[in-house]
């Protein structure tokens, strides 16, 4: 563990933010892909997670590098562009234990990975699954990508004349069992959502609008920071309990929903302008489905159901690690394959 | 079919009786059932005691288009395809007069009387045989008709070759044995078509079994079956996969295996975790991420399911990363023909992905290699940090051959150069890609390991020997040169080639996969028929080790025989022996979809001689 002075102060577990810090970020100053792993850094601090029980995943584009920029004393894997759910899909099956978040981007999920999200998500597998979305392709200078909205225009002029795809709706659809959107300048709505996403047993994914301020924060785009800071409606006031903190505040059981999550943690979301229930999966589609229309940008919990079964739990695997078994657990004894043989006779 | 125009002519069958030394071609429809009437042939010659070996020409259908299976004899051990048939069950109406139009002449056929094919050549031995009529003798229940029909020409076959009965019934009730009801209908079938054939038809034709002990104690199976096996005996933990033909059924066996040996009868619980992928490139990313967190991974795939690999095979590379990949091969490009045998994907998978990427490739030739290489392919994967190749193919894979029992394996895993946390400890500390030992090999920690040094960054982008970014040149060129120090060292490590034959004079053949028994007929020829005495050497992996130049060096001629148009592995070869040695290579390449067979490489070997 690390030595650090007394003064600093420390979570749970005894470990200090630098921690759970990164690499130095290569992205541009003001890149909400940065807020965003600011915001991991702390909700695993806080969360007092262990690093290296963690793996950080991604795929290709500017938010797929920012796993190098949290958690340094965590497992990273930069895979290939838009097929980062398999690698993770593969990554928890060898080894259940461990505790998966991946990022993601908009051209990356949507457009390249589209088929393998879709797969994830109807596979609950037990994960937190970020799309850092901005509505372009970063990386390669500020393509229109599938979540940009109509009428949506680029810096050149060009404008967007295509649907997007609401990645919570599709989420949603295709079994993902908690499903949010957050802005990643809305610090106390990113924080508490993540720290319940991690908290949750299943696919939790998350939508955070991430403002690119090179190719797509201009006058006349829909994902930058004035356009979101102004049209932001959060559906909730979400409010995160973590297991270990004793503190009792009362709520209004008439205005706020309490569910408890896997670890026993509870999120807590107070309605705000909506009568909404975040455990109807119908009613979040629905909402989803006729919310875009109004130029708004809607975020909070859509969707939570802490009990269905995930990916790793329906496939009944021992306890342990499938990596790391040991030899005569996992080579059956001469008298199998004798057996087979004289089967073959 | 072989490069060059045939040199020699079909050979009229010789004269005397075909004892244990034939060939029979069953014509019949997909989906007609057939398959159990042919195993149950099959099994009665296994049972007999003589060496057989049976081989399925399907179409990429369900049902309805024509399908071959051909049952081979051979009192010389012959298991590899015989281009000639002698006898002919002629099942399907479709395909009847081309079947019989493709006969030398003395063949015997048995036919569906109504065909009336005996009008068709003078020179060919008919029996006719009134299908219909006898099912419905033995099988009063009109909707089970279809499904029995096809065992009355075993009966008619067992008859005409004089096959032991108490063979057949004991097959029948093997291939049923499940279903006492079935298989006793099945066995009235196969009385009803032998009481026929006493009966009505009198035997003019040459072929004739007699009872050998030649196949005592082996046992019958097919590659993709045996590969599966060596899966779950390397302790196999995590299966990712997506279905093509001719590689679905290695994962389906494997599956079943898994189902039965591999799961806690207590608890219910796996220790192992099989998926289904929605395509071949999750299949892969699924595997990468098991061999990179540790577990033993596979998926098995063909040629258009390789393709859909191939970034992520150049990622697996780049990062380090185990996996087995099974390339079970059919004809290419593109869908190709699906259902047929090829050696296609050679070169494309030595050097899969782009930029400067080598694989390892194992190339297993037998069933029981099959089993074997299995099994390596997931110790080298571990040891060499690095996707492993094993390259079958159709022929080998979904047909049935015969086999000296597998035996169990006698070293542990190899689980490669993985460190712990008590390592660290006493290391201080790693750099997840230095060359420590000088083998190329770097070191690795599983993800999880407890220490606060233990976690790297894995990635596919250009990095430095901790893992971090760089887009430094030496950064870059250290690695690259790195990865081809460590190719180097897969030399020593994989499979060495086998001299399957020693030859007398300045003759050499190399060959590998399902080449090798046919070879093993044809080197027979040559040297009967041609007095060319040749060598052979069998190629078991790619990179090559000295063993091969050693090889060619001895011999003046050598003739690299392979079941693609381009002669990939000739090709290969010649890149890497020195150019004297490149220059004693001679291309041998039959690739009509068709399992190749002795004669063709023969009549090949034979042209290059003038
Ligand atoms: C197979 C493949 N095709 C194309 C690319 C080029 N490419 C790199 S990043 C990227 C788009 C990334 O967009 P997004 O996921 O939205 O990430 P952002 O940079 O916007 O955060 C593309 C097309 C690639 N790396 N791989
Ligand atoms: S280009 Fe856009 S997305 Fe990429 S780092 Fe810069 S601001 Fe972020
Ligand atoms: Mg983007």
């Amino acid at each position: 563990m690390a030595t650090i002075p007394a003064e600093i102060k420390r979570n749970r577990i005894g470990l200090a933010t630098s921690d759970y810090k990164g690499g130095k970020s290569t992205l541009c100053a003001g890149c909400g892909h940065n807020a965003i792993s600011e915001r991991i850094i702390d909700a695993c601090y806080e969360l007092g997670l262990d690093p290296h029980r963690i793996i950080k995943l991604s795929g290709i584009g500017c938010s797929s590098k920012s796993p190098a920029y949290f958690l340094n004393r965590s497992f990273g894997f930069n895979a290939v562009h838009g097929r980062m759910p398999s690698v993770a899909t593969g990554a928890l099956l060898a080894n259940h234990t461990m505790r998966a978040i991946g990022v993601s981007g908009d051209g990356d999920t949507v457009s390249i990975g589209m088929g393998q999200f879709v797969h994830l998500m109807r596979r609950n597998l037990p994960m937190v699954y970020i799309i850092e979305d901005n509505g372009v392709y970063g990386l390669t200078k500020g393509q229109f990508s599938a979540t940009a909205d109509l009428g949506s225009k680029l810096k050149t002029g060009v404008v967007n004349e295509l649907p997007p795809v609401d990645t919570c709706a599709l989420a949603i659809l295709c079994g993902a069992t908690f499903v949010a959107r957050s802005f990643s300048g809305d610090k106390r709505q990113l924080s508490a959502v993540l720290k319940a996403a991690l908290a949750h047993r299943g696919m939790a994914m998350l939508d955070v609008i991430s403002p690119c301020v090179t190719f797509n924060d201009h006058e006349g785009s829909t994902k930058s920071y004035q356009y979101v800071k102004e049209h932001e409606e959060a559906l909730q006031d979400v409010d995160f309990v973590p297991v270990f903190d004793d503190i009792h505040v009362d709520y209004d059981p008439g205005t706020t929903t309490e569910i408890q999550l896997h670890d026993g943690s509870r999120l807590r979301l107070r309605k705000l302008e909506r009568d909404f229930d975040p455990q109807n999966r119908k009613g979040a589609l629905s909402l989803l489905t006729s919310y875009h229309a109004q130029g708004e940008v809607l975020t909070g919990v859509f969707y939570i159901n802490p009990a269905s079964p995930d990916f790793t739990g329906q496939l009944n695997l021992v306890p342990e690690p499938l990596a790391t078994l040991p030899m005569d657990r996992v080579r059956p004894p001469q008298t199998v394959l004798d057996e087979i043989m004289s089967s073959l006779r | 079919m072989a490069t060059s125009e045939l040199a020699v002519k079909a050979p009229a069958a010789p004269a005397g009786d075909l004892v244990n030394d034939f060939s029979i071609q069953v014509a019949t429809v997909n989906g007609s059932g057939s398959q159990s009437s042919n195993l149950v042939l099959l099994r009665t010659l296994f049972q007999m005691g003589i060496p057989v070996s049976g081989k399925n020409l399907f179409p990429s259908n369900i049902a309805g288009l024509p399908t071959w299976y051909t049952i081979r004899a051979s009192h010389r051990h012959y298991i590899g395809r015989k281009k000639e048939t002698d006898l002919l069950v002629a099942m399907n109406p479709e395909t009847a007069r081309d079947d019989v139009a493709g006969l030398r002449p003395n063949a015997a056929v048995i036919y569906d009387e109504p065909l009336r094919l005996d009008a068709q050549r003078q020179d060919l031995i008919f029996y006719p045989v009134p299908f219909d009529k006898i099912v419905a003798g033995v099988c009063p229940e009109a909707k089970l008709r279809k499904l029995v029909r096809n065992m009355i020409y075993v009966g008619v076959v067992g008859e005409l070759l004089g096959m032991d009965w108490a063979e057949t019934e004991k097959a029948v009730r093997r291939q049923f044995r499940r279903k006492q009801k079935a298989a006793d209908l099945n066995w009235a079938a196969v009385a009803a078509g032998r009481d026929y054939a006493q009966q009505h038809l009198t035997k003019r034709d040459r072929c004739r079994l007699e009872r050998m002990n030649e196949t005592a104690g082996q046992i019958i199976i097919d590659g993709n079956a045996a590969a599966a096996l060596g899966c779950l005996f390397a302790g196999v933990t995590v299966v990712a996969w997506y279905p093509i033909t001719p590689s679905s059924s290695l994962c389906e066996s494997l599956i079943e295996y898994l189902r039965k040996y591999r799961i806690d009868s207590a608890t219910g619980q796996a220790t192992f975790a099989a998926v289904q992928a929605e395509d071949e490139l999750s299949a892969l990313g699924m595997v990468l991420g098991a061999g990179w967190m540790g577990a033993r991974a596979m998926t098995s795939t063909s040629g258009p399911g390789l393709s859909l690999m191939a970034e992520f095979t150049g990622l697996g590379y780049y990062a380090e990363i185990p996996a087995v990949i099974f390339d079970i091969q059919r004809v290419g490009p593109s869908t190709g023909l699906p259902t047929r045998t090829a050696q296609g994907d050679v070169s494309f998978t030595a050097g899969l992905s782009h930029g400067d990427t080598r694989h390892v490739v194992l190339l297993p030739g037998t069933a029981r290699e099959c089993y074997e290489l299995a099994m390596r392919a997931f110790d080298l994967a571990e040891q060499l940090q690095t996707p492993v190749f094993v390259l079958s193919d159709l022929d080998l894979g979904m047909n049935n051959w015969m086999a000296e029992p597998f035996p169990y394996p006698e070293q542990p895993l190899q689980r490669g150069k993985v460190l712990t946390a008590g390592d660290l400890e006493r290391l201080g500390g790693f750099a997840r890609y230095r060359d420590v030992d000088g083998d190329g090999i770097p070191y690795r920690t599983l993800p999880g390991t407890d220490h606060p040094q233990a976690a790297f960054f894995t990635r596919g982008s250009g990095h430095n020997d901790q893992g971090q970014y760089s887009e430094k040149a030496a950064d870059y060129k250290d690695n690259v040169d790195r990865l081809l120090r460590k190719f180097q060292t897969a030399r020593s490590l994989v499979p060495p080639a086998i001299v399957e034959r020693q030859g007398v004079g300045a003759h050499g053949v190399i060959a590998y996969g399902s080449t090798h028994f046919p070879l093993l007929e044809s080197l027979d020829q040559l040297r009967e028929k041609q007095g060319i005495d040749a060598a052979y050497l069998r190629l078991r992996a790619y990179p090559f080790g000295p063993e091969i130049a050693a090889f060619v060096r001895a011999h003046e001629v050598v003739y690299v025989v392979e079941q693609n148009r381009d002669g990939q592995m000739y090709d290969l070869l010649r890149l890497d022996l020195p150019a004297e040695l490149a220059a004693r290579l001679r291309s041998v390449r039959c690739y009509d979809g068709l399992p190749v067979d002795a004669r063709s490489i023969t009549e090949t070997i034979v042209h290059l001689q003038d």
